[in-house]
C-alpha cells in the first residue's frame, strides 16, 4: 500500500541565541491510510516538531535543512504557502495537547468550529450552524445547542478536547495528528476521549498519528509504534512486536520503566542519563551512545546511523542489535 | 500499626459570591467530613480525578490550610485547634512536610539548591551553627542521591528529575515522620519517575517515613502505596488495601476509575463508561449520592437518601447502598 504520510530524512533545526538545535535529523516514517500510528518519546525527543513541521506551522526560528514531507506522493515542503493552506484541515488536521489553551478564550466553541467550516467549505450561514451542532454531536457533547454558546472556561477539560476534536474534524482531514491529546485529563475522561478518536478514525478511515510518552495509552491505541529519541527514530514496528520484542536498547529501557508492566517498584528500571544536549557540534551518530548499557567502539564511529529493516515490518537504529 | 495523623470529619467548605444581595454565599464543598487515618511507616495513596479535592485534602492533612470543620489528631493529639501560621512556627511543625506538583513552580528561581534545601532547616530546626546546617542538607541531598556539587547550582541548571530530588531533600532536611506529596511525578518522563518513585519507596522502607501520595496515576499508585483512599466530589468513597482494591474494587467509581487504566497487560474485563455529568460541588444535595447521574448501578435509592462510609470485610470501607 502506497504511504499516505511519507517523511523522508527530515533534518529541522532551530537557532537560538544559544546556539543551534538540532532538533531532527534525517527523520523517516510512513503512515498509512487508515492507520494509527503511535509517536513515542520522551519530552525533547522531537514529536511535537515532527507534528509541527508536517503541519507547516513550525515557530520562525526551525530551519528545515534537509529532506522531504510526502503527502500522497507531493512533497508538502515545495508546495506554495496557498495550496499548503487549502491542505491544512482537508489533508491534515491537528488536536493539541492543551485543550483550554488552543481555543480562544473570548468566542464562543460554536464560533471557533463554525471559522473552521465555513473558511473551508464555503457553505451559508445556516448550513454552517447545522455543520457545527452535527460536529458537536459527533463528539458526543451533550447539549449541543446549548454547548455552542459557551466560552472555553465555561466547559471542563475534557468538553473542551471535545471541541479540539470537532474542530480537526470539520473538514474531514485524512490525517489526524493528535499531541498529546489526553496529558492533564482524568483517566476516566482520557479513556472517552480515546475511544472517541479511535472511533472517528475507524468510521472515516482516517488515519490517526497519536503524539505521546504514555507507552501503556499508545499501546492501547496503536497499530504501530515510532520510538523517537534526541530527534531520531529508534525503533519502528507494529505494536505487538515492540512489546513483545523490543530490539533497540532503548525501546528495551523505556519499557521496562513503565509502571503498569511492573510487578513491584523493585522490577522498575530507569533509562540512565538523559537526553544530550542538541546544541552540541559534536554529536554522535548515535544519540543514545551515551546512555546505553551496550555501547561498542563501533557505535560512535563516523558516519549516519541507518535505520534497517531487521525483521519484516520492523525497524530499527542500532549498530550493536540484541 | 499506630496512627501518626488522623482525621476527624474534616471538612473545607469555599465561600463563594453571593448571587444576591441578601442571600448566602453558596459554599463549595472542597472536602467534606473525611475521616482518614494514616499509620506510621505507611505509604497511602489518595486518588480521584480533578476537582475531586484531593488536592485540598493533601493540603489541610499538611496543615497548609485551615479547615473549616472536624479535626486532626497528630500521634493522638489535636493539631487543629490553632491556626496554620501559629502551626508553622511551632514545633511539630517538623513532622508533616509537603512535596509538591512541579518541580519547576515550587523552587524558587533565585535561591541555589543548598538555599533551597536549608531553608526550611534554618527555620524549624531551631539555632543550628553553619557546619551543622550545612551537614544537615549534605545529608538530605545524599538521601535522594544528589550529587553534591549539585548544591551551588540553580533550579534552571537542573533537569527534572534534579529537580524533583531538590524538592524532596528540601522535605526531608528537618526529618519528617509524614511527606504529604502532591504529583509529585506528574510532570517528570516515565523514565526518570521510575527513579524518583523508587528513592521514595526506601525513604519509607529505611526511614519509616509515612507517605501520603496523591495522584491520579494508579498504576503508579499500585505499586508505591499499600492502602488506597478513593475520593469522589469531596468525601471518600472507599478506602481498603492496595491490593485488594486492585483486585475486586467495590465502589462503582473505584471500578470505572480502575477499568479505565491504560495498561501494557491484556484487560480482563471491558471498560465502564462514565456517562452523565458530575454533579456540582456548590452547595451539593445532602439527600442523595453524589455519584448518582454518573452511575451504572443507579437505583432509586441513591437519588433519595446520601449513602454513608460503611464497613466490608478485610477493613474496607465503601460509600454505596449497593456495592460488596
Amino acid at each position: 500500500m502506497t504511504p499516505l504520510l511519507s517523511i523522508r530524512a527530515l533534518s529541522v533545526e532551530f537557532d537560538t541565541s544559544h546556539g543551534t538545535v538540532h532538533a531532527l535529523d534525517r527523520l523517516s516514517f510512513d503512515i498509512a491510510p487508515g492507520e494509527i500510528l503511535g509517536i513515542i518519546g520522551e519530552s525533547g525527543s522531537g514529536k511535537s516538531v515532527t507534528a509541527y513541521a508536517v503541519m507547516g506551522i513550525l515557530d520562525r526560528a526551525a530551519r528545515i535543512t534537509g529532506g522531504e514531507i510526502l503527502f500522497r506522493g507531493e512533497n508538502l515542503l515545495a508546495m506554495a504557502p496557498r495550496a499548503r493552506d487549502a491542505w491544512r484541515g482537508r489533508g491534515a488536521a491537528m488536536v493539541f495537547q492543551n485543550p483550554r489553551t488552543a481555543l480562544n478564550p473570548i468566542r464562543t466553541v460554536g464560533d471557533q468550529i463554525a471559522d473552521v467550516v465555513a473558511r473551508h467549505s464555503g457553505l451559508s450561514r445556516r448550513a454552517v450552524r447545522a455543520r457545527v451542532q452535527e460536529l458537536l454531536r459527533h463528539v458526543r457533547i451533550p447539549d449541543p445547542e446549548r454547548r455552542a454558546l459557551a466560552y472555553p472556561f465555561q466547559l471542563s477539560g475534557g468538553l473542551c478536547q471535545r471541541v479540539g476534536i470537532a474542530m480537526a474534524l470539520a473538514c474531514a482531514p485524512r490525517l489526524l495528528i493528535a499531541d498529546e491529546p489526553t496529558t492533564g485529563l482524568d483517566v476516566t475522561t482520557q479513556a472517552a476521549i480515546m475511544e472517541l478518536i479511535r472511533e472517528r478514525a475507524r468510521d472515516s478511515g482516517t488515519a490517526v498519528a497519536l503524539i505521546t510518552h504514555d507507552l501503556a495509552l499508545a499501546a492501547e491505541t496503536c497499530d504501530r509504534l515510532v520510538i523517537m529519541h534526541a530527534g531520531h527514530v529508534v525503533e519502528a514496528a507494529p505494536t505487538a512486536a515492540i512489546l513483545s520484542r523490543p530490539r533497540h536498547p532503548y525501546t528495551a529501557g523505556l519499557l521496562r520503566s513503565v509502571p503498569s508492566l511492573a510487578g513491584s517498584i523493585a522490577q522498575l528500571q530507569a533509562v540512565p542519563g538523559s537526553l544530550p544536549d542538541l546544541r552540541r557540534a559534536d554529536l554522535p551518530p548515535c544519540r543514545f551512545a551515551e546512555r546505553c548499557p551496550r555501547r561498542l567502539p563501533r557505535c560512535d564511529a563516523p558516519g549516519p546511523l541507518a535505520l534497517e529493516e531487521i525483521a519484516p515490518g520492523h525497524l530499527a537504529a542500532c549498530r550493536n542489535l540484541p | 500499626m499506630t496512627a501518626l495523623l488522623q482525621a476527624r470529619n474534616l471538612s473545607c467548605h469555599f465561600r463563594l459570591r453571593r448571587e444576591t444581595l441578601f442571600g448566602r454565599p453558596p459554599l463549595l464543598h472542597a472536602v467534606d467530613g473525611v475521616d482518614l487515618t494514616i499509620h506510621a511507616g505507611e505509604a497511602l495513596g489518595l486518588v480521584g480525578e480533578s476537582g475531586c479535592g484531593k488536592s485540598t485534602l493533601a493540603r489541610l492533612l499538611a496543615r497548609l490550610l485551615d479547615p473549616t470543620g472536624g479535626q486532626l489528631f497528630l500521634h493522638g493529639a489535636e493539631i487543629s485547634r490553632e491556626s496554620v501560621s501559629r502551626f508553622a512556627r511551632s514545633d511539630r511543625r517538623r513532622a508533616i512536610q509537603m512535596v509538591f506538583q512541579d518541580p519547576t513552580e515550587s523552587l524558587n528561581p533565585l535561591l541555589t539548591v543548598f538555599q533551597s534545601i536549608a531553608d526550611p532547616g534554618g527555620r524549624l530546626l531551631g539555632p543550628l551553627s553553619r557546619t551543622a546546617l550545612r551537614q544537615r542538607v549534605e545529608e538530605a541531598a545524599a538521601a535522594v542521591n544528589l550529587p553534591l556539587e549539585f548544591l551551588d547550582r540553580y533550579p534552571h541548571q537542573l533537569s527534572g528529575g534534579q529537580k524533583a530530588r531538590v524538592g524532596i531533600a528540601r522535605a526531608l532536611v528537618v526529618e519528617p515522620q509524614l511527606l504529604v506529596l502532591d504529583e509529585p511525578t506528574s510532570a517528570l518522563d516515565v523514565s526518570v519517575q521510575a527513579t524518583v518513585l523508587q528513592l521514595l519507596d526506601r525513604l519509607r522502607r529505611d526511614r519509616g517515613i509515612a507517605l501520603l501520595f496523591v495522584s491520579h496515576d494508579l498504576n503508579v499508585v499500585r505499586l508505591l502505596c499499600q492502602r488506597i483512599a478513593v475520593m469522589y466530589l469531596g468525601e471518600i468513597v472507599e478506602t481498603g488495601a492496595a491490593a485488594d482494591i486492585y483486585r475486586a474494587p467495590a465502589h462503582p467509581y473505584t471500578r470505572a476509575l480502575l477499568s479505565a487504566i491504560p495498561s501494557l497487560r491484556p484487560r480482563g474485563a471491558g471498560r465502564i463508561r462514565l456517562d452523565g455529568e458530575p454533579q456540582s460541588p456548590v452547595n451539593p444535595c445532602a439527600t442523595r449520592c453524589r455519584f448518582a447521574g454518573r452511575c451504572f448501578m443507579e437505583q432509586p435509592l441513591c437519588t433519595q437518601v446520601a449513602p454513608e462510609l460503611r464497613a466490608l470485610p478485610g477493613g474496607r470501607q465503601v460509600r454505596c447502598h449497593y456495592a460488596g
